[in-house]
């Protein structure tokens, strides 16, 4: 009886949380897949279904050119960004050096100020630098701005790792290139694509750069083009493509959470808790 | 070190110098490691900080060239006694209080569940990331939508006609619901890992002792996890203070919902006003960091507190 019960509470709730994290997604794929003639009668479920909005938005430049603007710039930036925070966080991890200290403390500074205060200047330096307008005027800041969760993230990540196996396996006979690709690489990746899944998650979602450093769709990201959607006529609401385009977006996110719902969590919470 | 047996002499002579030579070398390697990102951090943050606050203090419009002066603090009184500015602080004020405190009972709520659920919580932790992973602008859309009369369910369902984005108190609802449903799952993580430093046997102890779960939790789980609630309460008071994303896409500011970072961006990327507009930004950073260091305070106090109980 009382495990029924149990159950049955467990499974409740479960349900109650999965409705109050997908609602609104499924709600934008809904709309999405609405006709133009049905778009506004109110219903949460389309009554047919049709991807009417999909094929346009893949047929106007509006979408896919910041669609590619927002791959490009987004794994450039991720690649940047964790290539520099792991030679950092190595050396935080491993060796003694003094400022250590200082570089964590001040990159946790740089981790919660607000992106607005840089702004302005960002804005005239890049306009005098020929940046402004550009993906590397992009990628600059996403690196920058993921690099202090990058670092505490792998640092903390390394930190755990059993280094003494490097030696073990040199002592076996292998070269010391062969003990850092059979030995260290693997053990060290886990941590890497955790940094990497967040860096690539802040470099997606950023509004604020995309639409105070660009001006044309020649860097323009998705999330900036979705706030300036025209649609097909001056008279049509956007609102289908919008969705469609939302849902576009959307599912790189699932896709990684899906797969390393786990690292994530751990990513996240790595360096908050020890900080 | 003096009841230490003496080294051979030779010993004594050659390892200080190897163990200097060593940490000097360890020492560089570690510098050369960390040059890169730090010279990235300093060149693309430090640096324009400080240019914006040299900004700040510049008369510097772009619509009018070749009138740039220094003007002093001229632009913070400008700023500071505008109606604009008090009115937007109000307004990110009220957004950050209403959204950070719902997040923490909310937060608290899924963070306990996760924490004891027996099963479903692979399931349950894998949808949250999503409102975690989602772009800001995305759920924005989505939940703007859901409010527009003649297109959103909402109303359907709550059976009204009603134009929530065009009053002021339910333009926040709105917009406060928006930034719950993204932040939630993240505040909730951060407490779920507070919750597991949390030891079993002062639960066990407690309930032999007869204390409700209601005690058990104000009484034993929370004074533990303290540290945990505030540092989740600081990450997510910071961010949520600088909002602009959604607010962006949902009123564009109308109705009184302009919040600070959209009185800095308006001036500097609209208005092109590089001055007054570094004078907002300054200004924004300054309340950022005066928010940080009252949570550290409040924060060093408990654990000093936490200590002396003991």
């Amino acid at each position: 009886m009382k495990v029924d019960r149990d159950r049955a509470f467990w499974t409740i709730g479960t349900v109650i949380i999965v409705a109050y994290a997908l609602t609104p997604v499924a709600w934008i794929a809904s709309l999405s897949l609405k006709t133009g003639d049905t778009l506004t009668d109110g219903r949460f479920l389309p009554r047919s279904i049709s991807f009417e909005n999909y094929r346009s938005i893949f047929e106007s430049g509006e979408f896919v050119r910041p669609l590619r603007n927002s791959i490009g710039i987004a794994l450039i930036a991720t690649f940047f960004a964790v290539l520099l925070a792991t030679l950092a966080a190595y050396a935080i991890a491993r060796l003694r050096f003094p400022g250590k200290k200082l570089i964590l403390t001040g990159a946790l500074a740089i981790a919660m100020f607000p992106p607005i205060s840089i702004i302005g200047p960002l804005f005239n330096m890049w306009r005098s630098l020929n940046l402004y307008d550009t993906w590397p005027g992009l990628v600059i800041p996403y690196m920058t701005f993921t690099l202090p969760l990058a670092i505490w993230t792998l640092s903390a990540f390394f930190r755990e790792i059993p280094w003494e196996l490097e030696q073990a396996a040199q002592v076996d006979g292998a070269t010391p290139f062969q003990a850092f690709r059979r030995v260290i690489v693997p053990l060290a990746a886990p941590g890497v694509f955790t940094a990497a899944i967040l860096v690539f998650f802040f470099a997606w979602n950023d509004f604020l750069f995309a639409i105070s450093l660009t001006s044309t769709d020649s860097s323009r990201t998705v999330p900036a083009a979705l706030a300036f959607f025209s649609g097909n006529s001056q008279f049509e609401q956007p609102t289908g493509s919008i969705a469609a385009a939302a849902v576009i977006v959307t599912i790189p996110i699932v896709i990684l959470v899906l797969i390393f719902q786990r690292r994530i969590v751990a990513g996240l919470t790595a360096g908050a808790v020890k900080g | 070190m003096t009841d230490v047996a003496a080294p051979p002499p030779t010993a004594i002579r050659r390892a200080p110098r190897a163990h200097t030579e060593r940490a000097r070398e360890e020492r560089k390697l570690g510098w050369y490691l960390c040059a890169p990102a730090v010279a990235v951090m300093l060149l693309v943050t430090a640096y324009p900080l400080v240019y914006a606050v040299w900004l700040s203090l510049q008369r510097y419009d772009l619509r009018v060239p070749g009138d740039q002066a220094f003007v002093g603090l001229r632009n913070f009184v400008t700023v500071l006694t505008s109606e604009l500015w008090w009115r937007d602080f109000l307004a990110t004020t009220v957004i950050t209080v209403l959204s950070v405190g719902l997040e923490l009972v909310l937060g608290m709520g899924l963070a306990l569940f996760m924490h004891r659920a027996v099963f479903g919580r692979r399931t349950v932790r894998t949808s949250i990331l999503i409102p975690y992973g989602i772009i800001t602008v995305v759920a924005a859309f989505a939940w703007q939508f859901a409010f527009t009369p003649d297109l959103g369910f909402v109303n359907t369902w709550l059976n009204t006609d009603r134009a929530w984005l065009t009053e002021r108190s339910t333009s926040y609802l709105v917009i406060t619901l928006t930034e719950v449903w993204k932040t939630t799952p993240f505040m909730s993580l951060l407490l779920l890992a507070g919750l597991a430093i949390v030891p079993e046997e002062l639960q066990e102890a407690a309930k032999v002792d007869g204390a409700t779960a209601w005690q058990r939790f104000t009484k034993v789980t929370l004074p533990t996890m303290k540290g945990a609630v505030l540092v989740a309460l600081l990450f997510r008071t910071l961010d949520a203070f600088r909002i602009f994303d959604t607010v962006f896409v949902q009123t564009r500011g109308a109705n009184d919902t302009e919040t600070v970072s959209m009185l800095g961006y308006n001036q500097l990327i609209n208005r092109v006003n590089l001055g007054v507009g570094s004078a907002v930004s300054v200004l924004l950073f300054l309340t950022v960091v005066l928010i940080a260091i009252l949570f550290v305070k409040g924060f060093k106090a408990d654990l000093g507190q936490v200590r002396g109980e003991r």
